[in-house]
This record gives structure tokens, C-alpha cells and sequence, in this order.
């Protein structure tokens, strides 16, 4: 089976700084992998590739089939993917409502509208029609996975959604994303925060220099000591 | 200075605020492809010029007092150029396809002329002789207006997607661009139809006044306050109200956050130039029928506008909306009180207020 999305040797530069240095990996449908590495290794860069923001020099990205390498951002977010990107990017002069219904796309069998985010996120629904830059980080954060889902995407790119947040909301949090995936969205997850993919994937890709340097399951990457303290820096 | 009595200012008042109106049509559209595009569109105020042209146009034809014949020939003149050029550039490069396509109708302009003595120019640039026109009712009026506004719109919509958009956030090159709209879109009227001075008669009831307590108020200017009003709601509700004003707004706030979520930021570009060359094009056909159309009417109220945005703020609606006031009350009382200094009386007030607020009374940093 191939899969779902497939990132094949791409080569990606910021003007002359060469980031990513033939960056592949790829998730099957229904699968959450965590995207793992310190900071500066490329792990947003990654993502902005994969949208289109920043398209790569050299390599593909395949979704469901299509070669999604040269497209516009409009156009893979229509295809099925939905970005949560890093630093929430929310619209701030936009209330929350609004921040959702602009990403607004209906298929056949859509599962997310307006009202099932505010079902996932209730506390999005008791600030409906507060402008979202006076939200808390938290709420922010909720609301910009609850702006991808609108776009009913196939596969969730989740940029450190942890960033910045306290202990309790991160782990709301992640009872979240877990919900989504057991119902079978396919989710990337990029974290700096270890401990708290380890607990929500089902598989972990280590960074290193804008390369895959380690490929595991989550218990076998926590049980790797020399991987922890050289790429992740814990231990 | 000149005192006044309370009927001269309650006129004044209502002079001012119909002025405000005109301004309003004209300087939202500034504001708003400003506010979401970060361009300043210098054609705007020749879109304004050239919409009342093609009013006046439309009224004649829809009236019969002109042929369609000479547009029709224009027409397939440009449609032949068109496809000429996709065919040449086609097989060799665009600059290529241009070069030889002028010099093919250079040869071609020189070797009709001397042989059989037909200028070709004429067939695709017809000059046109516009009628003033005698009697006119309101429909006609109103549907002349609507091709106009619709037409005008369209001509936006192309200046967006085949010029401006290749230049990203150049500044210079926006300039450039836009104020060389202007000079062709004045240029082209002055050569098709003259440096007349064209007069819509308006038809009942806006050619009557109306007398309250021996002041008389002109229905006309009641006219343009309604339009302005009504524009102003409109606009008012459809940016803050809906679903497509939202997308507009997320696309000023982080175009590329916007494109990740699917929206295609290409069309609400393209939209958002089209409805600012919209609104230019009402405001040109209600002040047409206000100051006249003629040439250099445009470069007349630009000034008057950009004081607006400027005091208002740029991009920023209820910038809009009080600039206007402000300008048209300053301009109407400046001009009544102070005659040898009503330019004075417009700038100092805007000097003032850009000194304390740089970014205008309701401007964002």
C-alpha cells in the first residue's frame, strides 16, 4: 500500500542557506507520527515545504497520489491537508467564529463544521464572537487545530502545539489529538516537547541537520539513550 | 473674514455633507485596495474619470444617439491583435511576439496609407462624438450607470490579475504602473472623446430642489448623500459581516496563513481591486453628473481624496467614512470663510492632525 503522504529526498534553502539536505519520510493513512529534533534542525521548514510556503529546490511530496511538490498552498490545503502551524498563527482581527468559517471546506462526508469544533473545544464556543488575538495561548492554540480540522483535511500537520503552554492544558491537549486519531485521522505531529509526543504517536522520526537520522517506535526511541541526549537533548 | 447667518450655514452644512458623500465613494476604494493589497492606486482617480465616460457612452447608445458600429469595429480590432500576439508568442518569446507585432502594424499603418489612404489607427482607437444629450428618463439612466460600473469593475479586475500582480510588493513598480494606467486611461479619453466638457441632464426628481424654511436644498446632492450612505452599509456589512468579508480580512491579517487554510488569495485580490475600481466608478458617474465629465476632473479631486485617507487612515473604513466629513466640511467652510485660502484651509487641518497621529485618526500602526 503506498501511503498517505510521502516526502521523497527533498532539498529545501532558505535564499542561500541550505536547510533541509534530502529530508524523506512518509505516513501511512490513519497513522500519528511524531516528528522529532531540536530546534534549527528543520522540523518547520519540513512542514512549510510540505504546504507549499517554502516549495523545495530538488525531491517530490506525493499526497494520496498527486505530486503536491510545485502546487500552491490553496491548493494542498484543498487536496487534504490541514496545517496547525507553529506560533498558532491565528487571525487575531478575526472572531473565533470567523477564524473558523473562512477555512470552511465541505465534501461529500464531512465530519467538521463550526458546531463539532466547539463540541472538541467548548470553550471555543463560549468565545465565539471574542477576537481571537485577546484569546489566551491555550485558547489559541485550540482554536488553530480547530481552523485545520475546518478544512476537513485527510492529514493533520500539527506544528508544536505544545509551545509555550502550561502542564495542565498541554495534556487537554492531548486528549485531544488522541481523540482525533483513534477516530482515524492521520496526524504529523512536530514537538521539541519528547515526552509529550512519545505519548500521542505511534511512531517517531528524529531530525538531525535537515536529515532523518532515526526512525522508531515511540518506547524503542524512549528507551535509546544515545538518540535522547545527541538529537533531542534529554538524559 | 466673511461672518455667516444660520441659513448660510445650515446650506453650508448640507453642501458640505454631499461633498463628504462624493468623497467617500471615491477615497473608500483607495482605502480598501490600500488596507488589503498595500497598493496605492494611482489610477484611481482616472477609473472615477473613465467611468463616467463610459456612462455617458452607454446612455448614448442605449438612447440610439450613437452607433455601435465604430465599438464593434474596435472590437474585432483588438480581438485580431489578441490572438495575433498568443499566436506569435506562442512560437518564439513575448517581448519577441510584441516587437514584431508593432512592427508588423507599423508597416502595415504606413503601406495602408499611402495605397489606398485608410489610417488604420482609426479602426482601433475610434474617436467618438458624444451627444449632449436631451431628454433622459431614470431607467436609462440607471442602466447606463450599471453597464458602466460592471464595465469599469471587469477593466479592474484585468489591471489586478495582468499587471499589478506580477509585481508583488514593489512599491515602485506599483507606482509606475498605476500611474501609467492613468495617464492612458486620460489620454485615451481625451483622444475618443474630447476635452468637452459633457453635462447628464438629470431626469426627475433629481433635477428639482426642494425649499424648507427659504433655504433651498438641491435633490440632486440629497442623491449623493443617499448613494454614499447606502454604499457605505453595504460595504459596511459585507466586510464585517460575512463570510467573504472574513476571508478578506484573514487575508490583510497573514496572507500566507490564509493560503495554508485554502483560501486562493489570487481571486480576493483580484475581487478586492475590482470592488475599489467598483466604488471609484459610482463615485465617477454620480460626481459626472455633479461636476460634468471632463478632462482633468480627475487630477482635480485626487488631492481631496488622498487628504481623506490620509486623515482618516489608510485601510481603515470609519477613516473613511470621517475623513470624508472632515475634508468636505473644511473644503465647503473653508471656502466660504477664507476664499483666497481654501486650499490653505484643507492642508493646514491635515498637517495638524499627520503631526499628532501619523497614521491618521483611525489608522493602525
Amino acid at each position: 500500500m503506498s501511503a498517505l503522504l510521502s516526502v521523497q529526498d527533498i532539498h529545501t534553502y532558505y535564499g542561500d542557506s541550505y536547510v533541509l539536505q534530502g529530508l524523506s519520510l512518509e505516513i501511512e493513512k490513519g497513522e500519528a507520527l511524531g516528528v522529532l529534533g531540536r530546534n534549527g534542525m528543520g522540523k518547520t521548514t519540513m512542514i512549510n515545504s510540505i504546504m507549499g510556503f517554502v516549495p523545495p529546490r530538488r525531491g517530490h511530496i506525493t499526497f494520496q497520489g498527486n505530486d503536491i511538490t510545485q502546487m500552491t498552498s490553496y491548493e494542498i490545503s484543498s487536496l487534504g491537508i490541514g496545517l496547525c502551524p507553529q506560533g498558532r498563527r491565528v487571525f487575531p482581527t478575526l472572531s473565533v467564529r470567523e477564524n473558523l468559517i473562512v477555512a470552511e471546506q465541505t465534501h461529500t462526508s464531512s465530519r467538521w463544521n463550526v458546531d463539532a469544533v466547539y463540541e472538541l473545544f467548548p470553550r471555543l464556543g463560549e468565545r465565539r464572537d471574542q477576537r481571537a488575538g485577546s484569546l489566551s495561548g491555550g485558547e489559541q492554540q485550540m482554536l488553530a487545530i480547530g481552523r485545520a480540522l475546518m478544512t476537513n483535511p485527510e492529514c493533520l500537520i500539527l506544528d508544536e502545539p505544545s509551545e509555550g503552554l502550561a502542564p495542565l492544558i498541554i495534556q487537554n491537549l492531548g486528549e485531544a489529538i488522541r481523540s482525533l486519531k483513534d477516530e482515524g485521522l492521520s496526524i504529523l505531529l512536530v514537538e521539541q516537547n519528547t515526552p509529550f509526543a512519545i505519548k500521542t504517536v505511534d511512531r517517531v522520526t528524529v531530525i538531525g541537520k535537515g536529515t532523518v537520522v532515526y526512525d522508531a517506535s515511540p518506547q524503542e526511541l524512549w528507551a535509546n539513550e544515545e538518540i535522547k541526549q545527541t538529537h533531542l537533548g534529554i538524559g | 473674514m466673511i461672518s455667516l447667518s444660520l441659513s448660510n450655514v445650515i446650506e453650508l452644512s448640507f453642501n458640505s455633507l454631499s461633498y463628504a458623500a462624493l468623497l467617500f465613494l471615491l477615497a473608500s476604494g483607495l482605502s480598501l485596495i490600500f488596507g488589503v493589497m498595500r497598493i496605492v492606486n494611482l489610477a484611481h482617480a482616472a477609473i472615477f474619470l473613465f467611468a463616467g465616460y463610459i456612462a455617458l457612452e452607454f446612455y448614448n447608445i442605449i438612447d440610439g444617439t450613437t452607433s455601435i458600429m465604430p465599438r464593434l469595429m474596435q472590437l474585432i480590432a483588438w480581438g485580431i491583435v489578441y490572438f495575433a500576439w498568443t499566436g506569435l508568442s506562442r512560437i518564439s518569446t513575448e517581448a519577441r511576439a510584441c516587437i514584431s507585432l508593432l512592427l508588423a502594424y507599423v508597416v502595415l499603418e504606413i503601406l495602408s496609407t499611402l495605397l489606398f489612404g485608410v489610417r488604420l489607427y482609426e479602426y482601433l482607437f475610434p474617436t467618438i462624438a458624444v451627444k449632449s444629450v436631451q431628454k433622459i428618463n431614470f431607467f436609462m439612466l440607471s442602466a447606463a450607470i450599471a453597464a458602466a460600473v460592471v464595465m469599469v469593475a471587469l477593466g479592474g479586475m484585468f489591471i489586478e490579475r495582468f499587471f499589478l500582480r506580477r509585481f508583488g510588493q514593489d512599491t515602485l513598480a506599483q507606482v509606475l504602473v498605476t500611474i501609467g494606467f492613468a495617464f492612458i486611461l486620460q489620454d485615451g479619453s481625451l483622444y475618443t472623446w474630447g476635452g468637452d466638457n459633457f453635462i447628464f441632464e438629470k431626469p426627475w426628481p433629481l433635477n428639482a430642489s426642494t425649499v424648507i424654511g427659504g433655504i433651498s436644498f438641491p435633490q440632486y446632492r440629497a442623491f449623493m448623500i443617499i448613494v454614499a450612505v447606502v454604499v457605505a452599509i453595504v460595504l459596511f456589512f459585507g466586510i464585517e459581516r460575512t463570510r467573504l468579508g472574513a476571508i478578506m480580512r484573514a487575508t490583510v491579517d497573514d496572507p500566507e496563513m490564509a493560503r495554508g487554510v485554502g483560501i486562493n488569495t489570487n481571486i480576493v485580490s483580484m475581487s478586492i481591486f475590482a470592488i475599489g475600481a467598483l466604488l471609484a466608478a459610482i463615485g465617477g458617474v454620480v460626481g459626472g453628473a455633479f461636476f460634468g465629465v471632463y478632462p482633468g476632473v480627475d487630477f482635480e479631486i485626487l488631492p481631496y481624496a488622498f487628504a481623506v485617507v490620509f486623515i482618516g487612515g489608510l485601510g481603515s473604513f470609519a477613516g473613511a467614512v470621517v475623513g470624508s466629513i472632515v475634508v468636505g466640511f473644511m473644503e465647503n467652510f473653508g471656502t466660504a470663510l477664507f476664499p483666497e485660502l481654501s486650499y490653505f484651509a484643507l492642508v493646514a487641518p491635515m498637517a495638524i492632525i499627520l503631526a499628532v497621529k501619523p497614521t491618521g485618526l483611525f489608522g493602525k500602526g
